[in-house]
């Protein structure tokens, strides 16, 4: 006998605001209250604006917002700066506000009981009004503050709750923490909206500010677990980055695209692969810059379309360095070929410059991208933000089948990683290894491709040197040993024969 | 004492609450207030455009009109010595 199913499967309803919609696993739980939690600065009053501003923007839906804090006239105001035109939208008959904030010189003396039957008639007023399919209440913690017997206001809260669901009209509520890792909200709200519950936190971790978002539950749907990075953007207010969005799904090529360097290719087996990410490791000046421009330069030269993000140097820099291997940057971003991005690391935060860089791909839709360097944005994060930015960043790469080739600097002169390998490493195709080789007092560079995914490589460390023309290979360093771990043994050329003897004198018999 | 006293309850509903504040309401202006008060019910399910306009959040609630500044009690009123002090009505 086959079981009739008696209620429908929970719809969802695509919330817009940018990523959340991936981490619900498409949106929140239609014609419910989903409580929105977070300490004073995490951005709930944005994301409650939000959600009824995407369902505008993007759907056309009307919404309604219950302010118990600001007053309209603040959140109209505040809310221009991300390009929302609340009073437009009022006006057109898509937004309407139940003003709901405390009074100045207006304190009301309790005597006897009460209910909220005057709020709750005006929010179902306001729904009518501007016929809503979202609602917001901002925030919960604020009513509790103002009316004295937390249970009546619970128990009418619940009653509003599900007034709006009677109107099918999916709402976010957003309630105050205390503390970044503790109770859900104060006043015990989480016990009447306890179906669905996202966290928003905004936690201080090395000194440096970090935006996460958890769904922490959704009754009866499937959601993404865990904390996800979000930014409040000037421009799109919040956007979650979905790590999880990024599946290793991605087509691998076949198809070969040169380095820029012909003698670099050989050693790859015959160039990068088209849609692969290269790391290029060393430390400062041992030649990563030259190869990121060679890289782009020569993409230029095959009609490719090629982008630069630039974190140590400036433009007049880069440009002057190009121009010293002989290669016309300017001549390039003239032509519409080639864009530079150049910004210090410290100008915004990871999340945002991962926005950013995924602005600029979309715009520019280069073949080629280039990050210079890597490592510099290590600076501006913790270390499991620049884990996820540097995931985040690869993945997206990839989806857009881009060659990218990152490089990362060394903090050590001789032999070294850095953290950006030990987080990239495994998601990268390729890594090259560059080098400073002491010989006798002298510096010099070596290179070596440590990995090259689906390809066989050439195994050999080769020296290489820099002219005016760029970077040209050489053979490999044969009478030294131990640069990779930067612990130098060199064998003269009697020794290394002695050895070679070694193995002859052992295969035959003495 | 102001010779006239205008006074607006908003309820929302006939519900039990809303008639004891109303009772209640009455009783207190014939003693308090005879011949001095005015009256007016608002049942905000029918009016909430006017709930809106004076931002009611709670049901009942009692607004002091007359004489300004205005004055605002919550609750069905079941103290006349409260509600009086709450109103700024006491002698």
């Amino acid at each position: 006998m086959s079981a009739e199913p008696t209620q429908a499967l929970i719809e969802r309803l695509t919330t817009g605001i940018p990523g959340l919609d991936h981490v619900t696993n498409g949106g929140l739980p239609r014609g419910r209250v989903t409580l929105v939690s977070g300490t004073a600065g995490s951005a709930k009053t944005v994301f409650a604006c939000q959600f009824l501003v995407e369902g505008i923007r993007q759907h056309g839906q009307g919404g309604v917002f219950v302010t118990f804090e600001e007053t309209p006239a603040d959140i109209r105001s505040n809310m221009l700066g991300f390009g929302w035109d609340i009073a437009g939208w009022e006006a057109a008959g898509l937004w309407a506000f139940v003003d709901a904030s405390p009074q100045p010189g207006e304190e009301s003396v309790i005597i006897g009981n009460y209910d909220l039957g005057a709020l709750l008639a005006r929010i179902e007023h306001a729904v009518h009004k501007v016929n809503a399919q979202r609602a917001s209440m901002d925030s919960l913690g604020a009513v509790f503050t103002r009316l004295t017997g937390g249970a009546t206001v619970r128990n009418e809260l619940l009653r509003i709750a599900a007034a709006l669901k009677r109107l099918d009209v999916t709402a976010v509520v957003t309630a105050e923490r205390t503390e970044e890792y503790g109770d859900v909200a104060r006043y015990g709200v989480e016990e009447f909206v306890a179906d669905n519950v996202i966290i928003l936190r905004n936690v201080l971790e090395d000194e440096k500010r970090r935006r996460t978002v958890e769904i922490l539950k959704f009754r009866g749907v499937s959601h993404q677990k865990g904390e996800w990075p979000f930014t409040v953007s000037p421009e799109r207010g919040v956007i979650v980055i979905p790590l999880s969005a990024i599946e290793l799904k991605q087509k691998s090529s076949d198809l070969r695209i040169g380095s820029g360097n012909p003698e670099l290719d050989q050693l790859c087996g015959g160039g990068f692969f088209r849609d692969s990410i290269v790391l290029v490791s060393g430390a400062t000046g041992t030649g990563k810059t030259l190869m990121a421009t060679s890289f782009l330069a020569g993409g230029v030269h095959q009609g490719e379309r090629c982008l630069l993000f630039a974190f140590e140097e400036s433009r007049e820099q880069l440009f002057r360095n190009a121009t010293g291997w002989g290669i016309d940057f300017e001549r390039m971003e003239a032509e519409g070929r080639l864009r530079v991005v150049c910004h210090y690391p410290e100008v915004a935060n990871l999340e945002d410059h991962l926005i950013g860089i995924k602005a600029a791909i979309d715009e520019f839709k280069p073949s080629r991208v280039a990050v210079d360097s890597l490592s510099a944005l290590e600076r501006v994060s913790t270390m499991k933000g620049f884990r996820e930015f540097v995931i985040g960043l690869t993945s997206f790469i990839k989806h857009e089948e881009i060659a990218g080739l990152f490089t990362s600097t060394t903090p050590t002169l001789l032999g070294g990683t850095s953290i950006t390998e030990a987080h990239i490493s495994t998601i990268t195709d390729s890594i090259i290894l560059l080098r400073y080789v002491e010989i006798y007092g002298e510096m010099r560079r070596g290179l070596t491709v440590l990995k090259m995914r689906g390809s066989a490589h050439d195994k050999d460390i080769r020296e290489f040197t820099i002219d005016g023309h760029g970077m040209h290979i050489r053979k490999p360093f044969r009478n030294v040993s131990g640069i990779l771990s930067g612990n130098l043994i060199h064998a003269t050329p009697d020794e290394m024969e002695r050895l070679g003897m070694l193995f002859t004198a052992g295969d035959s018999p003495a | 004492m102001p010779s006239r006293v205008v006074l607006k309850l908003y309820i929302a509903g006939q519900t039990p609450r809303a008639e004891s504040a109303i009772f209640h309401l009455r009783r207190i202006c014939e003693t308090a207030l005879p011949n001095q008060a005015e009256i007016i019910v608002v049942d905000v399910l029918e009016r909430p455009d006017l709930a809106e306009a004076e931002r009611i959040l709670a049901t009942p609630t009692l607004v002091r009109e007359v004489p300004p500044p205005r004055r605002r009690v919550i609750g069905d009123l079941t103290d006349i010595h409260k509600v009086l002090t709450g109103l700024g009505l006491r002698p």
